[in-house]
């Protein structure tokens, strides 16, 4: 087997066994949309979704994030093309953009607590916290993944391997951004004015 | 894989988006609501999963497809079920108070399965 055709085999492995691992976080995605689902209106008398969430804040996140996913598919291109400065400059505004949804959805969580609507409030509270939160944890992840890909870009170069880790956190950062849209749905839209 | 196509898909998730943002906030509501808003959405996830997950271009055994769509199965048993139970447990239960609600979930209990 020559070079290439093995490196593309290993390529298409990978990718199948991050996919996997994608879907099953689909499922945990889907028991914690339930969960809040089922418990939205258990507010134990305190303040319901109707009164708490902000549309435009929500939409503001949704576009960032959104845009965010989009550069950070013209970066895969550029990795495709061998382009490394695209490369960079992608990967840079993808981190930007997800660090500013990341700050919005932590003011958001600053400022419901602070005015004493904090996880332990009611069922539906924690429910909320633990969706959006998981989520919001994935992005950290995400943004903590990409530092390591600049620092390995930066000491190594664009090698195969790295190559390979950038196509799988595109196919991460894609993926929370399609959990997003439900978010923005389930919890806001309908959660916000139902 | 080209900048095209995630142009396209970009363009339009904006659009789904902001669809979905003016139908809620300019007013709609009624037993179509949770429909617009759910199509919308999948809608979106549709576009999203050609345009930025190439979910059609897979060639050979389609792996991720199949995956998907095993996942897909997983997740309406997940949420179909859990709503259907829930919902009808509050609907039998609804007009009961704390205490009876204890006794009943007791009396269900000492029935067994």
């Amino acid at each position: 087997m020559s070079e290439a055709v093995k490196e593309k085999e290993l390529f298409s492995r990978t990718t199948i066994g991050f996919w996997l691992y994608l879907m099953t976080d689909c499922v945990l995605f889907a028991s914690l949309f339930v969960t809040f689902a089922v418990l939205r209106t258990a507010t134990a008398g305190g303040a319901t979704s109707q009164e708490l969430f902000e549309l435009p804040t929500a939409l503001l996140e949704t576009i960032i994030l959104l845009t965010s996913s989009y550069v950070c598919g013209l970066a895969l291109l550029a990795i495709h093309n061998k382009r490394v400065k695209q490369l960079v400059w992608g990967l840079v505004a993808t981190f930007i953009l997800g660090a500013a949804f990341l700050a919005i959805e932590l003011r958001e969580f600053a400022l419901l607590a602070s005015e004493g609507h904090d996880w332990t409030q009611s069922a539906f509270l924690s429910s909320f916290f633990t969706l959006v939160g998981t989520h919001g944890l994935h992005i950290l992840v995400g943004l903590i993944w990409l530092l390591v890909i600049f620092f390995v870009l930066r000491s190594r170069g664009l090698t195969e391997k790295l190559r390979r880790q950038i196509t799988l956190f595109g196919l991460f950062w894609h993926f929370l951004d399609l959990v997003w849209i439900f978010i923005f749905t389930t919890v806001y839209l309908i959660g916000g004015t139902q | 894989m080209t900048a095209a196509r995630y142009a396209i898909g970009f363009v339009l998730s904006l659009i789904l988006s902001l669809a979905a943002y003016y139908y809620v906030v300019l007013g709609g509501s009624g037993t179509w609501f949770l429909v617009i808003l759910g199509v919308l959405a999948v809608t979106q996830m549709i576009v999203q999963l050609i345009f930025f997950l190439h979910l059609g271009d897979e060639v050979g055994p389609r792996y991720r497809l199949m995956s998907f769509a095993f996942m897909l199965i997983i997740l309406l048993v997940v949420v179909v079920g859990s709503l259907w139970v829930m919902v009808n447990m509050n609907y039998h239960m609804m007009d009961m108070t704390p205490t009876e609600k204890t006794d009943y979930m007791l009396i269900q209990y000492d029935k067994g399965f």
